[in-house]
């Protein structure tokens, strides 16, 4: 079963995908990263791998394996 | 469902500020080459301004970095040295609309076989936001604090530009949601294999989201050039020979 990975490291929380999510899966997380952004986070319950916030992700955070 | 994975060529995001379109570019500019199994023959030629942060780390691929402005008649040299590399200029709109709009005619007038893809933010993102001839009417930026006069400075819509010269393909479209990136790339597709085809110059425009100088959050920002920034860059194809 394939899973939706996030690489928060890279995360800048423009917050498209979760626009963009059809599910309502993501959100932000809290989070701060190195850089100083809030980064999202995902709810595996209600993610359906459709792969939207890949593609309008600009910061190349999601991928799912 | 099915793996989702970056394209190979894609090494680490990129150093560009939160919420800028230039990541989804590059992005869709990989998968196209990986596509068309020529990312081992590619050449980038980049612009002095934010399209260059892909250099740095971002995607694995020959590059050469143009003056400002330049980066059409540079890639335009690189194809004549190297016939069989694909070489793509990737540039803002006010590198191509305003400091290199006489190498974009020029090179639009003679039809030179190369792929062209311009990030339209309506504003000068790495300089610090200044007005472009790109940016819309009533739009503040650093250098027009009031709002453009339009009447005064006119908005340069690249259609009206070189669309009755000898250009093969120009085609505009927006990175708003899936659809639309979606659609996006089949531009950037087309645009890349007409050069394969030796077709000629093929342009495409991205209109894409610079909230930093727009001074928006980022989804106010996409949601700004989606329903203003449309009004006056309409998207769709309006060249394609």
């Amino acid at each position: 079963m394939s899973k939706l990975q996030i690489e928060k490291t890279r995360c800048k929380g423009c917050g498209y995908c979760i626009e963009v999510c059809p599910k309502k899966a993501l959100s932000f997380s809290g989070e701060i990263s190195d850089q100083g952004y809030d980064t999202v986070k995902v709810d595996d319950a209600l993610c359906i791998q459709c792969g939207a916030c890949y593609r309008v992700c600009p910061d190349y955070v999601f991928e799912i394996i | 469902m099915a793996e989702v994975r970056l394209p190979k060529r894609i090494m680490n995001s990129g150093g560009w500020c939160q919420g800028c379109g230039h990541g989804v570019v590059v992005r869709l500019i990989a998968e196209v080459l990986d596509e068309l199994g020529v990312a081992d023959k590619a050449i980038a030629v980049e612009d002095v301004a934010c399209g260059s942060m892909s250099m740095s780390g971002v995607l694995n691929c020959d590059a050469i970095m143009a003056a400002h402005g330049r980066p059409i008649p540079v890639a335009n040299g690189a194809k004549g040295a190297r016939p069989d590399s694909i070489v793509y200029a990737h540039l803002g709109d006010g590198s191509a609309y305003s400091i290199g709009s006489a190498e974009l005619v020029h090179t639009a007038l003679r039809g030179d076989n190369m792929t062209v893809i311009v990030v339209n933010n309506t504003v000068y993102g790495m300089t610090g936001g200044q007005m472009a001839p790109t940016t819309l009417p009533a739009e503040k930026t650093a250098s027009s604090p009031k709002g453009k006069d339009a009447d005064r400075y006119g908005v340069l819509n690249v259609v009206d530009l070189i669309g009755k010269l000898n250009a093969t393909y120009i085609a505009r479209g927006e990175i708003y949601d899936v659809a639309s990136t979606a659609k996006t790339k089949a531009m950037i597709k087309k645009a890349f294999q007409n050069q394969i085809d030796n077709k000629g110059f093929s342009l495409v425009e991205v209109l894409a989201p610079c909230p930093t100088n727009l001074h928006m959050t980022p989804v106010q920002c996409k949601e700004f050039v989606h329903t203003e920034a449309t009004k006056f860059f309409p998207l769709g194809e309006f060249v394609d020979k």
